[in-house]
């Protein structure tokens, strides 16, 4: 996927300018960058979302030509802290909230076919809510919803998923699932895209770019020197990143 | 997870329902009479027939609007007058009445009926202009306000003017079901249908919302489209059972509750069902209007806003008990 002069407008104001970016296929990309340096907007315009200028193109296909439909079957995106609305008590539960990942892939009757069913349990398993499959979405807690909403993000099926903190709420055990949810996703050719406060773990990422002052600040190989280098500037030298064992971790200075 | 218990509760309803006409043509000023060579044909078929089919179709419009409010502006409070249809049929018939003794052929062939029909609609529109579109759901709910609060005081201007109309104004605005006839059941069915296959077809796109709109529009939904068409159905529902029967308080925002824990959030069951809850909920109504303090009838609104009022009381009582325990 790479962008061409891609700049995106949140109403009037341009929040960032002139990104030529490449975005590997088959492989992760992490976004990082200080808040309100523009990470979700990016997700946000490639979904459509936002008004942009410049373009953006996957495998050579321009995404305006695409349409909503077929964009909505190839890229997947996962909202930030989604809210669920819990004043309004019309909750539909968890298998529901699922199914609706397959919307883009039904036809204009939306009954879901076997084929919808089978998709909605392997999302459901392989974020390990699938006992969770009968209860309300808003009698959740936050952890257990940012899993399900995974799972809503897998049963599309897209060959891109954009995630914007998708480790939001999720406790340490479920971080380390997510992690390897990555990797097989990455075995079934899939494109991710993250954004991520949490450095270390974007650091797990094949590919860094790094979003400041709207513009591009650096994007480069997770293991390259110049990419670490880089990542400290971002922040202004207040971290440091230490190896552990085969991982690089990011601390406070 | 399919829907399973779909059936069970959709028979349930349509069993209640059923039961409701039975009583209703049975049930008369005159005394229960359970043999029907008792009473009158006449009574039974012209009379009583319409009259409880009328209701239930005027009820089962205001109900699938009310669901179509609530579910599309994501809102509990939501009703089907919210967005200026009540006010705009109110000013349609007062302007009717005032005019009436002028005796211009195309008034007369308008009539009131087709004054509150038209005035409901005009009422949707002129907030659907204020609001500049459709697409913001506060702005179209703050500028449905503004034009019941504008419409609503042209119609006070009306009766001050007129203090001769305010006995029928009155009775418009509480709701009237003694006058339905076997034409404005027909019209009634025929909308009903018509909406009802309409939001049945388009509802599950609704389901979506649940995850925001932002997301619902990653998943390729025509959101825009929608939404219009749906405001469409809101204002053609309301406008239809409102011509025919007044402004009957309450049905509309009570109906899509009574049902909300059967439907299990999926919208396609939760309109079908707010359709009928509103019909039951309205012939109900109206068979304790007419038998309660018989011979007498009180006003139909006046009943379905205690009855609804009594019942959201208790499901408010239970829920915020659920929610503690």
């Amino acid at each position: 996927m790479n962008t061409h002069q891609l700049s995106i407008y949140r109403g009037p104001c341009a929040i960032l300018r002139e990104l030529n970016l490449h975005i590997p296929q088959k492989q992760w990309t992490s976004i990082v960058g200080p808040n309100g340096a523009g990470k979700s907007s990016l997700l946000q315009a490639m979904v459509g979302l936002l008004h942009y200028t410049g373009s953006i193109s996957l495998g050579g296909t321009d995404l305006k030509t695409l349409s909503n439909k077929d964009r909505a079957k190839t890229l997947g995106w996962l909202e930030q802290n989604a809210n669920t609305h819990q004043e309004f008590e019309d909750c539909l539960n968890v298998y529901d909230t699922v199914m609706l990942g397959r919307l883009p892939h039904q036809t204009w009757l939306h009954l879901p076919t076997p084929k919808d069913h089978l998709k909605v349990e392997q999302a459901l398993k392989q974020t390990h809510s699938w006992e969770l499959r009968g209860r309300l979405l808003h009698q959740l807690s936050g952890g257990e919803r940012q899993r399900v909403l995974m799972a809503r993000l897998l049963a599309v099926d897209a060959h891109v998923l954009l995630m914007d903190e998708p480790l939001a709420n999720l406790d340490p055990p479920h971080q380390a699932d997510w992690l390897k949810q990555q990797k097989n996703l990455l075995v079934q050719g899939k494109t991710l895209v993250t954004v991520l406060h949490e450095i270390h773990f974007a650091l797990r990422a094949d590919h860094i770019i790094m979003l400041n002052h709207g513009g591009m600040h650096f994007q480069g190989s997770s293991q390259d020197p110049q990419t670490h280098q880089a990542l400290i500037d971002l922040f202004d030298g207040r971290i440091r990143l230490e190896k552990a064992g085969n991982d690089w971790v990011a601390l406070p200075n | 997870m399919t829907p399973k218990h779909f059936l069970p509760k959709l028979i349930i309803l349509l069993a209640i329902s059923l039961a409701l006409l039975m009583l209703g043509s049975f049930l008369g000023s005159a005394g229960i009479s359970w043999n029907l060579s008792d009473a009158s044909p006449t009574i039974l078929f012209d009379i009583r027939l319409p009259r409880s089919l009328g209701a239930y179709l005027a009820g089962a419009l205001l109900g699938l609007a009310g669901g179509i409010a609530q579910s599309l502006f994501r809102n509990p409070l939501a009703d089907p007058y919210l967005l200026g249809s009540a006010s705009g049929a109110l000013l349609g018939v007062g302007i009717m009445l005032c005019f009436a003794q002028i005796g211009s052929p195309l008034l007369e062939t308008v009539g009131i009926n087709g004054g509150a029909f038209i005035g409901a609609l005009l009422g949707v529109l002129a907030a659907l202009l204020l609001a500049g579109g459709y697409r913001n759901s506060l702005r179209l709910l703050l500028s449905g306000v503004v034009i019941s609060v504008i419409l609503g005081a042209a119609n006070s201007l009306f009766t001050f003017i007129r203090p001769d109309l305010y006995q029928s104004i009155q009775s418009f605005m509480l709701g009237n079901t003694t006058l339905l006839t076997w034409s404005a059941v027909q019209l009634m069915a025929i909308t009903l249908t018509i909406c009802l296959i309409i939001t049945l077809l388009i509802s599950p796109a609704l389901d979506a919302l649940a995850l925001g709109e932002n997301t619902a529009l990653t998943l390729g939904l025509p959101l825009a489209q929608l939404r219009l068409t749906l405001i469409g159905i809101l204002a053609l529902a309301t406008g239809c059972a409102v011509a025919q029967t007044g402004l009957i308080a309450f049905v509309g925002l009570a109906a899509p509750h009574l049902v909300r824990k059967l439907s299990a959030g999926r919208q396609r069951s939760q309109l079908l069902f707010s359709s009928f809850a509103g019909g039951i909920l309205l012939l109900g109504s109206d068979l304790l209007a007419r038998t309660l303090f018989a011979p007498i009838e009180i006003p139909v609104g006046i009943v379905t806003a205690v009855l609804g009022g009594i019942y959201l009381l208790t499901l408010l009582k239970r829920s915020q008990m659920g929610a503690h325990s």
